[in-house]
């Protein structure tokens, strides 16, 4: 005979244990997200105030049609190729930064951790690196952009500076991650039968993680492109500081070409990184 | 080399102090161009004692000798030079699976190549004949140009042994080199391990699962719970002394040429997560 299941009364063997630890991390996740929106002043409703609509309805009027005037679409062009150049030298910068930081911070091919513990001075080393590719990316790129608009003008060397010094902090912290993260035996092997570190580096680690550093530094260049973007509107050229013209002089037909050039512009990168990530794996 | 161990104990780098040796007081000499073999039930520390011979691992009482030299007495860069003599070849071959075969037999070359030539013959490897000189003693004459990860688990211990081919080391630790191959290629790999030693002037200490395969050895070093069981010419290593060595363990001295086949697992990848 089956046993007589109530409505009301469920023996304790058939409820969920689990049921009040999930209740109350709902309910702290409420707790801790309200004053999140407190701060934020979350007030979705002005949205939707009539004054609110009327200007927002004003601007986006504006944007219609977009203008494609030949001589315009060459200029957006031009100034989209200049993005992907700014991101671009960009990288290359931040690369020359990031790989020997990484490498310095590595313990992975500490020859002094071989038997036991390594010794102070690279550790200390080690340390040292780390905090210093922390701290360069832990400015934002805007940050910086704004600094070198005043060291080296309007345009786009200081987008390629900014992007520079904190992707190289982003990259180095992350390569050195995979890099420590990796599998060692290959590496610790060679460091054991008496290869140097950068030997071991290149015959035993490299090629372990080869493949997922390449991915998140292509990764990192399709970010670059967008963050370029950005980095226009401080004047630090490309396509968002012509953006940023068009904006200030209400040239709603301009910003629109330029929203959908930038738009395909991602969409081109996005789809060149995935391609090459496919082909590394 | 001339190795001598004078009542050298070792632990795990990542054991506590306190804790027992995985390696008691052992007390050894081993006369330049031996060839010996190590026996022993699982955990008897045959692993333990290789590397503190390949200086992988400190000893935590007593002291090793190497040509009469203390090489923790030695300073990083030297101890680093030294091992550069030492050859260990760890039983899971240490073969980044993306790696071409050619580079990782040369990698054994790396302690005698500056850092220039090194980089160089990773653009074009250089020693390409000697390369596969070895991998032809171990029966891989056609895996050169062959990724490490298209390779069976057999083949690839027997690419971790050709690298030893190509060093110059002077003392060659081989940690269970048959562990995942079939008896003949096993018989194989041992005859080419020793004459290769042989011809090379090096000591060759191998620890073995394998007690047939051992008696071929001059001499066997039988270790059990980090303890000298015996030191003896394989001649003298009777039933009875196998016996002894393996009881309560005799599954390990019985099925020891039964788990010789090829295996082909891999190790699982484990993914790791970064804050990007």
């Amino acid at each position: 005979m089956n046993t007589p299941v109530s409505a009301t009364v469920v023996s304790p063997q058939l409820r969920d244990p689990a049921w009040v630890s999930r209740l109350f991390w709902l309910l702290a996740a409420a707790v801790l997200l309200a004053p999140a929106l407190v701060i934020t002043e979350f007030k979705p409703w002005t949205l939707f105030e009539p004054e609110t609509i009327k200007s927002t309805k004003r601007f986006i009027s504006d944007f219609f049609p977009p203008k494609i005037e030949t001589e315009f679409l060459l200029l957006v062009m031009r100034e989209a190729w200049r993005t992907v150049a700014i991101a671009t030298a960009g990288m290359a910068l931040a690369l020359i930064i990031a790989v020997p930081l990484a490498f310095i911070s590595t313990s992975a091919i500490s020859i002094s951790a071989l038997p036991g513990r390594m010794h102070a001075l690279p550790f200390v080393l080690r340390q040292a690196t780390r905090w210093l590719l922390i701290v360069l990316r832990s400015v934002p790129e805007l940050v910086w952009a704004l600094v070198f608009v005043r060291v080296v003008g309007l345009g786009p060397t200081a987008g390629v500076l900014a992007i520079a010094l904190t992707y190289g902090g982003m990259l180095g912290k992350v390569y050195g991650e995979i890099l420590e993260s990796d599998e060692t035996h290959a590496t610790h092997a060679l460091l054991r039968n008496g290869a140097g570190r950068l030997q071991a580096f290149f015959y035993g680690l490299l090629p372990q993680s080869a493949p997922e550093l390449t991915s998140y530094t292509v990764y990192r260049w399709e970010c670059a492109i967008r963050s370029s973007a950005v980095l226009g509107f401080v004047g630090a050229g490309g396509l968002g500081q012509q953006m940023d013209n068009s904006m200030k002089m209400f040239q709603g037909s301009e910003v629109a070409t330029m929203l959908i050039a930038f738009m395909l512009l991602v969409a081109v990168a996005d789809q060149a990184s995935a391609w090459l990530r496919k082909m590394l794996a | 080399m001339r190795i001598a161990i004078e009542g050298l104990a070792a632990r795990h780098p990542a054991a506590a102090s306190g804790s027992l040796p995985a390696l008691k007081p052992l007390t050894l000499t081993i006369t330049p161009g031996e060839q010996l073999a190590i026996i022993g039930p699982s955990g008897a520390g045959k692993t333990t004692l290789l590397h503190a011979l390949a200086c992988a691992l400190k000893p935590a009482t007593g002291r090793l000798l190497l040509d009469d030299i203390d090489p923790w007495k030695l300073p990083v860069s030297q101890l680093q030079t030294l091992r550069g003599q030492l050859f260990l070849a760890p039983q899971a071959p240490p073969l980044p699976p993306r790696q071409r075969v050619i580079t990782a037999v040369l990698a054994g070359r790396l302690p005698r190549q500056s850092l220039l030539a090194s980089m160089a013959s990773l653009f074009y490897p250089s020693h390409i004949p000697e390369a596969q000189a070895a991998l032809e003693k171990f029966g891989l004459a056609g895996k050169l140009w062959e990724r490490v990860d298209r390779l069976s688990g057999g083949e690839r211990q027997r690419v971790g042994l050709a690298r030893a081919l190509v060093s110059s080391a002077s003392l060659w630790l081989v940690d269970e080199p048959l562990s995942s191959l079939d008896p003949s290629r096993a018989a194989q790999a041992i005859d080419t391990l020793t004459r290769s030693a042989r011809e090379h002037g090096a000591t060759l200490i191998t620890s073995l699962h394998q007690v047939d395969v051992a008696k071929r050895f001059q001499r066997i070093i039988g270790l059990r719970d980090g303890a000298l069981q015996f030191d003896l010419p394989s001649t003298e290593v009777t039933h009875e002394r196998l016996a002894a060595l393996y009881a309560q363990h005799e599954e390990e001295l019985l099925g020891a040429t039964a788990n010789g086949e090829e295996n082909t697992a891999e190790n699982p990848h484990i993914a790791p997560l970064y804050c990007r």
